[in-house]
């Protein structure tokens, strides 16, 4: 009995005693009111989308539609919990109620809307694209013809590789690896030409080789990856908040409002669009179970998506993702908000 | 007339070749043909290795940095080995994960008590060991679960497990692990030699229950497959659950290397303390359970040093332990150059590699300490 050391075994006990009854049959707000904070499901570990920073705290596109939430339920974008999700568990936690959304870079297909839960609104167009060298000089995915492609194992590209390639009769060969680090260096080492997997994730793996300088994205992209935020079935108006959180932030952007200006224009505006979308005219917070300033507040503590996509996404990042789909409608992309009126 | 020598020559020095460090190489590393070779061949490989290792990790290291850059050949302006930079200015995270920064001494005060308690345990001569002892398995984890979790009462903020990250989870998950599965695991091993058929079926079929289920399948079931058999009011904390369930695994593979011990004892031993009058409870504490847990110092020792390092599986139900806390760590993107992942799994190897030597040198030093007792009696 000398091998021993100090620790909480009265934890396990003690925390099986907290086990706290949480109300089933309201609504997810009132669950998220109750309990005073909201808690959201992440990958924790995808640049841009949700990491976490030296000090613990976690930021990402991902990450700051989460906090939006919170900010225009709590007036408070702290008052959200971060629970990193593996893709294999991610549907589960929220099906058994562990999680309230999950924002975890999920792509919106048929099969998984219809199996349990719902997907409001989308809040990033992606789709798969490919890294190849500068030196290859090449702009389109079709000229990759007679390419080798390095993959990473057990994902959807290897399917929409084939599909892509086959429909138009071009030859490819494809080399799999078991995670990305292997992918990335097989690429880096000449044995692909190209590397393929989300656009999204290619910028982030093109800043880990040894020289990004030479590598470059090819625009196209040869799968439709929409991004979006997951709610459990059978709760419309939890699924309305969360559409509507992504849809204030498109509509602030629309209508100029920023970070930065929103307490100025707050005071000043004449604007009637502005005016609604901040909560100055109109009661259009209450269908949602929330104050009417519940657009001000997420514009206020998190900014409109253009500050969110700049911030973690954009120019102001190492990543340096153009906006592409994701501009505003106005702009050529498909972000487009309805009118909050 | 005698020819006896009244006084002793004076002894000679033992000839060069077999004395000193020469005589030492001689007889350990060149005594024959086959341990010369093997050690020219060990020393080959060493040479081979060794340098390329010592410049990745020290000097072909970067030390100082506020961003990736610095980790890039062509800024520091020679070939790069172990961004140590990142390390630095990750570490906070990686040792408390998402720990709120004004609440930090509490999980530093808990690293305390967790040192004061092995030093007290670890130390043979330490003062009050039986004290130490109830605070090893009692008044520490108490303590330890109010100081990190919160306690309202004292005024100590609750802090949800979700914030809880890095070291710290991985600290905690091994300390629950070994903590709980050395009782359990004797009561169990008991349990199953005892007379009692209704205990000893039991204690049987729990053993072999979870020694025939794979860990990670007890954590899947603990955080995927649980929360969906609950009924809906009723939630248990997600740290807990597969903490429960280390702890119950390494219990069953701690039961049988302590059976292990109980048979060694001989019969008799336990038959001469019952002639002496104690009683068969007595007989088992002061008799025979010292002498087979002695026996078993290198099987628990063993048992421990792979819970310590199976704990990091519950990087892949989402708990964010140390290795977990690395991998999210490794997403920065103003951190990516390329030895980053290569640094990051270095720093992990030194980790685990520290705590588990340190155990298996204690355990050496256990072995050679209990064996003092039988030398010179072969």
């Amino acid at each position: 009995m000398r091998l021993v050391r100090v620790t909480p075994l009265g934890m396990l006990l003690g925390a099986l005693l907290a086990a706290s009854p949480a109300p089933a049959q309201d609504g997810t707000l009132a669950q998220v009111k109750a309990r005073g904070h909201l808690v959201c499901g992440v990958s924790g570990g995808v640049a841009g989308f949700s990491m976490p920073d030296g000090q613990g705290r976690w930021h990402g596109l991902d990450v700051d539609f989460c906090r939006a939430l919170a900010a225009a339920i709590f007036d408070d974008p702290d008052k959200v919990r971060f629970i990193p999700q593996s893709s294999a568990a991610r549907f589960t936690a929220l099906q058994s109620g562990e999680i309230d959304v999950l924002a975890r870079n999920t792509t919106w297909t048929l099969s998984r809307d219809t199996a349990a839960m719902n997907f409001p609104v989308i809040t990033f167009f992606d789709g798969q694209g490919f890294l190849v060298r500068k030196s290859l000089n090449i702009s389109q995915v079709k000229q990759l013809d007679r390419a080798t492609i390095c993959l990473q194992q057990g994902t959807t590209t290897e399917l929409n590789t084939a599909d892509w390639f086959r429909t138009r009769g071009l030859s490819y060969q494809v080399v799999t690896f078991a995670n990305s680090e292997q992918t990335l260096g097989a690429y880096e080492s000449g044995r692909c030409d190209a590397y393929s997997t989300d656009k999204s994730s290619l910028y982030g793996e093109r800043l880990k080789t040894a020289h990004p300088e030479d590598h470059m994205i090819l625009d196209e992209a040869i799968s439709k990856e929409p991004f979006a935020p997951g709610v459990r079935q059978g709760d419309d108006a939890w699924r309305d908040l969360v559409a509507w959180t992504h849809y204030a932030m498109i509509d602030a952007e629309e209508a100029g409002i920023t970070q930065d200006n929103v307490d100025r224009l707050r005071g000043e505006t004449l604007s009637p669009d502005v005016k609604r979308i901040l909560g100055l005219e109109g009661k259009y917070g209450q269908g949602l179970g929330l104050t009417d300033d519940w657009a001000y507040r997420i514009v206020r503590h998190v900014g409109n998506y253009g500050d969110v996509f700049a911030r973690n996404l954009g120019d102001g990042t190492p990543l340096k993702i153009p906006r592409g789909l994701n501009a505003l409608w106005t702009n050529g992309g498909l972000q487009y908000g309805p009118p909050i009126r | 007339m005698t020819i006896v020598r009244e006084t002793l020559l004076p002894p000679a020095p033992p000839p060069r070749r077999a004395a000193g460090p020469v005589g030492w190489l001689r007889d350990n590393l060149f005594s024959g043909a086959g341990n010369t070779v093997t050690t020219l061949v060990i020393l080959a490989g060493l040479a081979l290795l060794l340098p390329p290792v010592f410049r990745f990790l020290v000097t072909d290291a970067v030390w100082r940095g506020d961003s990736g850059e610095v980790c890039r050949p062509e800024v520091a302006g020679h070939p790069v080995g172990a961004c140590w930079a990142f390390i630095g200015a990750k570490i906070n995270y990686l040792v408390y994960g998402s720990y709120p920064a004004a609440e930090r001494w509490r999980p530093n005060l808990f690293f305390g008590l967790v040192a004061l308690g092995t030093a007290w345990m670890l130390w043979l001569d330490a003062p009050r060991r039986g004290l130490g002892a109830v605070f090893v398995f009692l008044v520490g984890p108490l303590l330890s679960y109010g100081l990190l979790s919160g306690t309202p009462v004292l005024g100590l903020a609750p802090i949800a497990t979700s914030l809880w990250g890095g070291i710290l989870v991985t600290l905690v998950v091994s300390l629950v692990g070994i903590v709980a599965s050395l009782p359990l695991g004797i009561l169990l091993a008991l349990g199953r030699r005892s007379d009692l058929p209704v205990l000893r079926y039991a204690c049987i079929g729990f053993i072999e229950f979870w020694r025939g289920v794979p860990l990670i399948t007890v954590l899947f079931m603990a955080n995927v497959m649980l929360p969906l058999f609950l009924p809906g009011d009723l939630t248990v904390d997600r740290l807990v659950r597969p903490l429960v369930g280390i702890a119950l695994f390494a219990s069953a593979y701690m039961a049988e290397v302590v059976r292990g011990g109980l048979q060694a004892i001989p019969e008799g031993q336990g038959r001469a303390a019952l002639a002496l009058g104690l009683t068969r409870w007595q007989a088992m504490r002061l008799v025979i359970l010292p002498q087979a847990l002695k026996v078993v110092v290198p099987g628990i020792v063993n048992t421990l040093i792979g819970l310590f390092k199976d704990t990091t599986l519950v990087s892949i139900v989402g708990i964010a332990d140390f290795i977990r806390v690395l991998e999210a760590a490794r997403a920065d993107p103003r951190w990516s150059a390329p030895t980053i992942p290569a640094t990051a799994y270095a720093f992990a190897a030194l980790f685990y590699l520290t705590f588990c030597f340190a155990m298996a040198r204690y355990a050496a030093f256990i072995e050679r300490r209990l064996a003092a007792g039988e030398r010179g009696r072969a």
